[in-house]
């Protein structure tokens, strides 16, 4: 059974489509990255598939319970943290989480144990009686994810869980992610790809409210990315490499060619014939090398180019 | 199950916020202060330049003068604690985000509106029984004592009519997702009843009758005012409903 199955889900601002018919299995287990840019729909589908929103059209289902008809169901089984959790500023870390194992019918010593192994696993047992309306933006986000582990959801729903934050409680935030790996499915939005990479086992990439592409990341990678190679010259030769470059545009097997000072990247349709012919027409154009290699495609390129926002570069 | 868990965060809040406090704080000042200026005012009239025939001009206080001084503070700053303390309960939850981060969990939403509901009319209910027990005292104090079923009675009734006030700014909040809107409509409630109560005939049916009602009771008249009261629970029992219709209705 799959953890997360959508079917031509749709949502309707007034005239904005903010859904449009987005069909996706995530299954059990496994940490899903939800990609999209800004105003893709990525928060839109979570808040209905948390019950908080309804559809206007189609079908989803949470751990095979349909929704939004059985969302109350629903409730037991998941956690969510949303993209900027707000709690009750005069609680302690350690009420919240009190108040929401009340929520869910915990006993008092299971709470008790539950909320100090959240406050653990959060990082937050020295500021746990220090008033949350006090926490920065990292201490929020993770106490937003301790909060939705309370119940030891069989889904959690992560809405863009370090987007707002500084690299280091990016990084903590990112590490609590990783540690939740075989423990719940965790479907997490971001529009942050080297996020996705560090942590995401499948990743489905959406745009304007359809799903584009799904799949494992590396899958992902070999079948959509642009082969490109690097190509940087010596200082005194970086003329002689920006004109190397405008005769590049016209060759058949070249797609584009960025010149970002001593650095051309240099995108190509046929990987072999750029191999062999590459090198040799940039030594022939007296462009004295520093650098030359074959770009690893990034999950970043495979993003641009499904999202419509291809590397057209000059 | 939920709604005692949400009632435990409400009056939690109602403490921790000093709302709790600001109410009863109001209404003490105002219990203790009514018979005083009752007491007083003739002899403040007395101190300021020809003041002093103005004062011969009053008939000399009593303890009706302590009650009546004592109905018009209490409701008077009532409503509009109820407005300040109601309008922002669910409005500000639903803006801030606390309301998504409770509603997505098993928390039903009649329950976290009804436990907001509860836990402000047991704060008012503070502080009208402290404001009640200290403005008696000040009476018995400077007149005498006034008659204690009466008195529990007026109490009782000016608490009735508070919350009807609390239960309206409750569905206006509900309505809204900005405390500023939240105020605006339940202001506007309050000009509505004010407006129709000066209709004639339709007046004695509000829920200001409920004040002329316990006044009349502590004076020992028994000219009830029950279409008043029965009114003014439908309006708190419809606000509610209609608050939880229309919450079970939206997206947060």
């Amino acid at each position: 059974m799959a953890a997360i199955r959508i079917q031509g889900l749709k949502k309707t601002f007034g005239q904005v489509r903010a859904l449009d018919g987005l069909d996706l299995v995530v299954e059990p287990g496994m940490v899903f990255g939800f990609l999209g840019p800004n105003g893709a729909g990525k928060t839109t589908t979570i808040r209905i598939l948390t019950g908080l929103a309804w559809p206007t059209d189609g079908r989803a289902w949470v751990t095979g319970i349909e929704i939004p008809a059985r969302s109350r169901e629903v409730a037991w089984r998941i956690g969510y943290l949303p993209e900027e959790p707000a709690f009750y500023p005069w609680m302690t870390p350690r009420e919240f989480l009190d108040h929401v194992g009340r929520i869910f019918g915990l006993v008092a010593s299971e709470r008790t144990a539950r909320t100090q192994e959240l406050l653990d696993l959060a990082g937050l047992v020295q500021v746990s009686e220090r008033r949350i309306g006090g926490f920065s933006h990292g201490m929020r986000q993770r106490l937003g994810i301790a909060q939705a582990l309370v119940n030891r959801p069989a889904v959690l729903f992560l809405d863009e869980p370090v987007s707002a934050l500084d690299p280091a409680g990016r990084r903590e935030v990112l590490e609590l992610i990783h540690r939740l790996r075989g423990e719940c499915t965790v479907f997490m939005s971001t529009h942050v790809l080297a996020d996705v990479e560090r942590v995401c086992d499948d990743v489905g990439i959406i745009a304007k409210g359809r799903m584009v592409a799904t799949a494992q990341q590396d899958e992902l990678i070999a079948r959509y990315a642009v082969p490109a190679f690097e190509v940087e010259s010596d200082p005194g030769s970086v003329e002689r490499l920006a004109e190397w470059a405008r005769g590049l545009q016209k060759v058949r097997w070249v797609t584009s060619v960025a010149v970002d000072g001593p650095t051309a990247r240099v995108v190509v349709s046929e990987v072999e014939m750029a191999k062999r012919e590459l090198l040799p027409a940039a030594v022939q154009a007296g462009v004295i090398l520093t650098r030359y290699e074959m770009v690893r495609p990034s999950l970043e390129d495979v993003f641009l180019r499904l999202v419509g926002e291809g590397r057209q570069v000059q | 199950m939920s709604f005692f868990v949400a009632l435990r965060k409400e009056i939690l809040e109602q403490w921790r916020s000093y709302r709790l406090l600001i109410v009863v704080a109001v209404f003490v000042a105002f219990g203790l202060m009514s018979p005083l200026i009752a007491k007083f005012t003739p002899e403040l009239l007395k101190l300021i330049p020809e003041g002093e025939q103005l004062a011969d001009l009053i008939p000399p206080p009593t303890a009706a003068d302590a009650v009546a001084q004592y109905i018009k503070n209490i409701s008077q700053f009532g409503v509009i604690l109820a407005l300040l303390m109601a309008m922002g309960a669910v409005a500000q939850e639903k803006d801030k985000g606390t309301a998504a981060l409770v509603l997505v969990k098993p928390m039903s939403r009649s329950a976290f509106l009804v436990a907001k509901f509860v836990a402000l009319a047991l704060t008012f209910a503070a502080g009208v029984a402290i404001a009640a027990a200290a403005a008696y005292y000040y009476t018995l104090l400077l007149f005498e004592p006034l008659d204690v079923p009466g008195w529990l009675a007026l109490n009782g009734l000016m608490l009735l009519f508070v919350l009807v006030y609390v239960a309206l700014t409750l569905f206006a909040s509900t309505m809204s997702k900005s405390q500023a809107v939240a105020s605006g409509l339940a202001f506007a409630m309050l000009i509505v009843f004010a407006s129709i109560g000066a209709l004639p005939g339709v007046g004695e049916y509000l829920p200001a009758q409920l004040l002329a009602w316990g006044a009349r009771l502590l004076a020992g008249s028994d000219t009830a005012s029950w279409p008043a009261l029965w009114l003014s629970v439908g309006i708190i029992a419809a606000a509610l409903v209609g608050a939880g219709v229309i919450f079970k209705r939206q997206e947060i």
